[in-house]
């Protein structure tokens, strides 16, 4: 009872508020779950490293801008190639080695990039948090109607949704999306048919990368405190937004994302008394989805491929 | 069973006996001329840093008075390694072979209270420098600090909350960190004690440490409208709360506790945090006491940049051991030393004159400070009030 007195007695500003507060952190998380997601649907394994990639171009950022005066636009776009060509780098020495090795070595090696990156920064660039430059216009706070926001907020959601057009243009009309479908369908059958793998699976990663890179830079405009392990708990609860999308369908990684982020949102908002469990949400979503629909929300049903 | 119980008695008593030659030896080596004072601070391991910075203030303080009783005062310094289970091998060492008239020290709750039992059954007092956990010197008659506890930080903000005529007050605890939660329960207990008004807490709010994103929780607390938020906690996390919390229209008056006073706090929150309060114990421009002075300048010789408030806290732990000694007119009744450590009253320290409470633990006025122009600066005092 006292929870559904708490619901009727939200103000329409209020939920209001919560509804854009959720739909940002959604659509934040969702940008960077397609990373996640494409990297495995052409190669079935999970990107462990992925996390880290968003915590570095975080980095990028920053020293752009603050150690090397670029302006943000132009840092933007320096951070989104370098970005890219750090996944490419970890794919090449991590992962493209062990391509005909068993799954789990390449899961292992993934972890591996994972924490390798992770104490790169803490070596370079210490453990203390550095901030996020300000950037003119995106970090200002505006208010609409009462409802007071960052402008950032509202480009989190326009920048993520232009990026699934665009991908899901990618995939399914052009050339290069279908050599995508088929590496992912099934990538030797795909090589006798004369697809260039490597090339594919480097165009797979400077997209998630770069995607990756976009996600950092608002991540780090909107929460501005930046360290070493910060790529950590995004890059978990990102994951858990693909699987809950179903692992491997872009669309299910933006619909996981936006899941995720208004649950977390909206269940602070209607039982407060929960606010210290939030983090929970995110695992107890993904335990429930697992029992009833194992391959995700529209995660297709596949026979493993042995 | 009856003779193995005679002989377990006999074995203590030659024990006891043992001890009291020990004493015994002792007065001799205090004949020559010679005080000892255990210095007990982790200097290698995890907390190496503070202990490192501790062990400077120590150093300072025996440089400034180094004569007690018109006896030379020597520091014994022991590595007690960031390890409980050496800090008690080392605390007992520093009882047992060096025969220490009292012990200063140590950096960190846990380490202090992993030599809590030793000095209790050798009796012989020991100060702690910055063992802010209530446990260290709760029932334990020999333990004494001289930082504050945990739960007199969340009182005094509580007092600087009524005084500022804050009627309604939101708090939000990072609730996996014990200090955060030991600060926000006794701030809760005090302001509605003050105010009188059970309702005057509007909210309670947790996060996790960690958390990047705070908007749920703030835009709940919007809506109570609250005057103040009582937010003690980890630097990184509260700066992006208090960010957060002004993108979002909430322009009540944040609070938080000594954690808040560093660098990174600003850094992370740069305009954000500006007015914000938090308490403290000592700041460097208003430094009221002689005492304050004298260390300073002494501080400054040695050291380069500014001292932090460790190196003056464990400078006025050595003070509050020394003057013990002084009181007790001797170095080797231990026990002694400690009731008149425990009478400690209006002694002059370098974080304000010092009174010790029936626990050991410290009551002096408390520092607030705030952030302007980029700067911690400071606000304001909230006097020391006996319990």
């Amino acid at each position: 009872m006292e929870y559904f007195d708490a619901i009727a007695n939200m103000s329409a500003l209020s939920f209001a508020q919560h509804m854009v507060n959720g739909i940002s952190l959604g659509s934040l998380y969702a940008l960077i779950a397609i990373g996640y997601t494409m990297v495995y649907g052409i190669l079935l394994m999970i990107n462990f490293a992925h996390g880290d990639i968003v915590m570095m171009a975080c980095y990028f950022a920053f020293f752009g801008i603050t150690a090397f005066h670029i302006p943000w636009y132009f840092t933007f776009i320096i951070t989104i190639i370098l970005t890219a060509i750090l996944g490419v780098l970890i794919e090449r020495s991590a992962y493209r080695p062990l391509r005909e090795a068993p799954k789990n070595s390449i899961l292992i090696s993934a972890i591996g990039a994972s924490f390798l990156l992770e104490n790169l920064a803490n070596y370079l660039f210490s453990g203390r948090p550095m901030r996020f430059p300000d950037v003119p216009l995106l970090s200002q706070n505006i208010s609409i109607g009462g409802i007071e926001i960052q402008a950032i907020c509202l480009v989190i959601p326009v920048v993520t949704i232009l990026s699934l057009v665009v991908l899901l243009h990618i995939v399914n009309h052009t050339k290069t999306g279908m050599a995508m479908r088929a590496v992912s369908k099934d990538y030797e059958i795909a090589r006798v048919m004369g697809i260039n793998i490597d090339n594919i699976i480097s165009i797979t990663f400077i997209i998630g990368s770069a995607l990756a890179a976009i996600g950092a830079i608002m991540y780090g405009i909107r929460y501005p405190g930046i360290t070493p392990m910060m790529g950590v708990m995004p890059g978990l609860k990102c994951f858990i937004a693909a699987v809950i999308g179903g692992i491997g369908n872009i669309k299910g990684a933006v619909l996981g994302g936006f899941i995720l982020g208004l649950g977390e949102i909206l269940i602070v908002a209607f039982f407060p008394d929960l606010s210290g469990y939030r983090d929970a949400f995110a695992f107890i979503v993904l335990i429930v989805i697992l029992f009833y629909k194992p391959t995700g929300l529209l995660g297709e049903k596949t026979t493993e491929k042995v | 069973m009856k003779f193995k119980k005679l002989l377990s008695l006999l074995a203590v008593s030659a024990l006891a006996t043992g001890l009291l030659a020990g004493c015994g030896g002792e007065e001799k080596a205090a004949d020559s001329n010679v005080i000892k004072v255990g210095v007990f601070l982790p200097l290698t391991g995890d907390n190496a840093a503070g202990g490192e910075l501790e062990l400077r203030g120590i150093k300072l303080a025996n440089q400034l008075h180094p004569e007690v009783l018109g006896k030379k005062v020597e520091l014994v310094v022991a590595d007690n390694k960031s390890d409980k289970a050496e800090a008690a091998s080392v605390a007992a060492r520093l009882i047992e072979k060096d025969k220490v008239s009292a012990i200063v020290g140590s950096y960190g709750s846990s380490l202090s209270m992993a030599a809590g039992n030793i000095v209790k059954e050798n009796k012989v007092p020991a100060v702690g420098t910055s063992c802010t956990n209530p446990q260290v010197t709760a029932n334990n008659d020999y333990y004494f600090r001289a930082c504050f506890i945990d739960p007199f930080q969340g009182k005094v903000m509580a007092e600087y909350a009524h005084q500022n005529g804050f009627k309604k007050v939101a708090i939000v605890q990072e609730v996996s960190n014990d200090y955060s939660v030991g600060l926000a329960k006794f701030f809760r207990e005090e302001f509605v004690k003050l105010t009188g008004d059970e309702n005057s807490i509007v909210d309670i709010a947790n996060y996790q440490t960690g958390d990047k994103d705070f908007t749920a929780i703030l835009t709940n607390i919007k809506a109570q409208d609250p005057d103040a938020v009582f937010a003690p906690g980890n630097f990184t996390e509260s700066a992006l709360l208090v960010k957060q919390a002004r993108q979002l229209g909430i322009d009540a008056q944040f609070m938080g506790g000594d954690t808040w006073e560093t660098q990174e706090f600003i850094d992370v929150g740069g305009k954000d945090v500006e007015g914000v309060a938090l308490s403290t114990a000592f700041d460097r421009e208003k430094a009221s006491t002689e005492e304050a002075k004298k260390f300073l300048d002494a501080y400054t010789k040695e050291y380069n940049g500014e001292p932090s408030a460790l190196t003056a806290m464990a400078y006025d732990a050595y003070l509050i051991a020394v003057n013990g000694i002084e009181k007790a007119g001797t170095a080797t009744d231990t026990v002694k030393i400690r009731d008149a450590i425990a009478a400690t009253k209006d002694l002059e320290c370098v974080t304000g004159m010092t009174t010790l409470d029936e626990n050991g633990d410290p009551i002096k006025d408390v520092v607030i400070k705030t952030v302007k122009d980029g700067k911690f600066t400071f606000k304001d005092y909230v006097k020391a009030q006996a319990k």
